[in-house]
């Protein structure tokens, strides 16, 4: 960025000078070029397809204690919540009354639940626990919705195979005009 | 010119709008019907105070009238069970013109906003590109920038009305989640060509440096499109409640995908499904399929005055205003109508709106103390029409509560108050 300074002096030179400069500025990249590998700690995007999960693991078991000990404030102790906005089990998308939509009825990838966590829960504390502490609260999630066995080992491989009830219940309407 | 000289247009007292193109209806309010009483003897103009003594000096920083403070938004209380969540609604029925102060524009935050040293900020764009780029704040303030006016509005705005029953609310309280500013940033095209997108990439997953570090999916065709990388809102700095240093922003479409405070942006194959573009922000239709990525705002309008929990104190004149914007083009037309849409009227707005951004209309309005409905209808440059509250909610139904541009109806009584309600 100029300092006032230089703006002062641009500007006493001539505007003709000023367009001149922001023509030179336009061919100019100034982005600094980064690797990937540099970018490992900072890149929390987990995908449904695999990518951008970290080394660790967890079971539901473990995954319990972690549950009522960060997570139940706002929950509840069985992820019943303690509003619409935090119920995480329960619900059926083809019941007759409205839909209870949660992680278990209505979230088409387990996948989103793992990138969620680690971004940005606990929401007194986001990214404060572990990648083992994240697989391991999941995996209790997951099994509260009885998506997963309770001794299933969640990590990087079994996670990209776990099937949610909803998984083809969305439509991409990202094309439409 | 006299009363019953007014041309009425529509039922129930709307008048044509050229009579607000200064045809002798200029104060408007109730002045055309007082002023025909001639003068009040008792009214004896003296010079007041402030004009016999010096004024308060300039400032380096302009504050607003003390007599104009209770013009707020309004906001949730804090909730420790959801830390920095929530909104704050813009006072539309304050508002006048078609920007919103940005002390005023609406926010919606989902873990608070955070307090970011622009020089310790970065930008970082990887994923499928050739070379990973990360810029600083000061480097990008040196790129050719563009300055457009567009609205913004929450993709819940306006949510309630999806309800069985008419909320006892406010323009404000039922529809104050949506502004309109002018953007100036960087095309994000710019940026993007600088990195390089490979051929296969097909979306950039964008992210913010908030708690939540918010993230959202965006199909790169329309990314390369009129999407900016905004740094400025009115002509400074993007504000902390708005992305401070910088956001992206996402011309007509659900506010949530204008990722404030972004720091990254991922291009990848497929979408990542964040849980704010699947949990959330999506739109479970009658057969319980869901729509996913439904990014633009619907076309609408709102009256903003008279609206809900205003008291019209007397019969007479009144300028009927409101906004109007469509997340597909500019505005064409909007028509206003008094008898809950049996009768309609054309309102006056500027011919050349731009595109994406609120348009204001008006158009006076006799209010003879009987019951009335107010609706307005807008019209958008590629045809849609604003469609009835009863059409929207028989094709959407209600188990998602997004997207709601359906007509409003202001109730007013005889009493002149106004209530919202479903007609
Ligand atoms: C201080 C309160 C609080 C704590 C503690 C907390 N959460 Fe949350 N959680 C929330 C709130 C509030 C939301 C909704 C956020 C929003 O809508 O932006 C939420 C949302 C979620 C969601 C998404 C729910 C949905 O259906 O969209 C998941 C999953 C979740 N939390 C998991 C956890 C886990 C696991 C823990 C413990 C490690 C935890 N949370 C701790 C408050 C909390």
């Amino acid at each position: 960025m100029f300092t006032l300074k230089k703006l002062l002096t641009a500007s006493a030179v001539s505007a003709s000078l000023v367009i001149g400069l922001s023509a030179v500025v336009q061919a100019q990249s100034l982005g600094i070029p980064i690797n990937e590998s540099q970018l490992q700690d900072f890149d929390l995007i987990a995908q449904p397809d695999g990518s951008g999960y970290p080394q660790g693991s967890g079971t539901a078991m473990q995954g319990k204690a972690i549950f009522e000990r960060r997570c139940v404030a706002c929950h509840g102790m069985t992820g019943e919540g303690t509003s619409a906005n935090t119920r995480l089990v329960g619900g059926d998308m083809q019941s007759e009354e409205r839909p209870i939509r949660t992680v278990g009825s209505y979230w088409p990838h387990a996948s989103t639940l793992f990138d969620y966590v680690q971004r940005a829960m606990p929401a007194d504390a986001p990214k404060s626990l572990t990648s083992d502490e994240v697989y391991q609260v999941i995996a209790y999630v997951l099994n509260l919705n009885g998506i997963i066995e309770d001794s299933l080992i969640l990590n990087k491989e079994t996670l990209m195979q776990v099937e949610m009830p909803n998984k083809d219940g969305f439509i991409d309407s990202s094309q439409a005009l | 010119m006299s009363k019953q000289e007014l041309e009425k247009v529509a039922a129930n007292g709307l008048i044509n709008r050229r009579h607000l193109l200064g045809l002798g209806l200029a104060g408007m309010g109730t002045v055309a019907s007082t002023s025909l009483l001639g003068a009040d003897a008792g009214l004896n103009l003296e010079i007041p105070g402030w004009s016999k003594a010096p004024g308060a000096n300039a400032s380096g920083y302009g504050s607003r009238s003390r007599f104009t403070d209770d013009m707020q938004r309004m906001a949730g209380n804090p909730n420790p069970l959801y830390p920095g969540g929530g909104s704050s609604r813009s006072p539309l029925h304050q508002l006048h013109g078609s920007i919103t102060p940005n002390s005023l524009h609406f926010e919606r935050h989902h873990a608070g906003i955070p307090d970011i040293d622009p020089a310790q900020h970065k930008l970082v764009i990887h994923g499928l590109v050739r070379q990973p780029l990360v810029f600083s704040y000061e480097d990008l303030l040196r790129y050719p920038m563009v300055s457009k006016i567009y609205f913004l509005e929450c993709s819940g705005n306006s949510g309630s009305l999806f309800g069985p029953n008419p909320a006892d609310g406010s323009a404000q309280s039922l529809h104050g989640l949506v502004s309109g500013a002018e953007w100036t940033g960087i095309p994000l095209s710019t940026l993007l060509d600088e990195a390089g997108v490979y051929p296969e990439a097909r979306w950039i997953n964008a992210v913010g440096a908030d708690a939540a570090s918010m993230g959202r999916s965006i199909p790169l065709n329309r990314a390369m499109d009129d999407v900016m990388l905004a740094l400025f809102q009115n002509g400074e700095p993007v504000r902390p409640g708005q992305g401070y240093p910088m956001r992206l922003f996402v011309p007509g479409c659900e506010g949530n995908i204008s990722v404030k405070w972004l720091t990254q942006i991922k291009l990848t194959r497929e979408p990542t499904h964040f849980r704010d573009e699947t949990s959330k922000y999506t739109d479970t239709r009658l057969d319980r399929k869901s729509q996913q990525f439904t990014f633009p705002m619907g076309t609408k309008s709102v009256i903003t005055a008279p609206s809900g929990q205003m008291k019209l104190e007397r019969q007479g004149i009144y300028q009927v205003t409101g906004i109007a914007w469509s997340g597909r083009g500019s505005i064409r037309r909007v028509e206003v109508s008094a008898d809950g849409g049996r009768t309609w009227a054309d309102a006056m707005i500027d011919s050349h709106q731009s595109e994406k951004a609120l348009a204001r209309f008006r158009i006076p309005w006799q209010w003879s103390g009987g019951d009335a409905v107010l609706q307005s209808r807008a019209t958008d440059s590629q045809g849609n029409v604003q469609p009835t509250r009863t059409s929207l909610v028989t094709e959407k139904g209600n188990i998602s509560t997004y997207h709601f541009h359906g007509i409003q109806s202001w109730a007013v009584n005889t009493a002149g108050d106004v209530a919202n309600v479903y007609a």
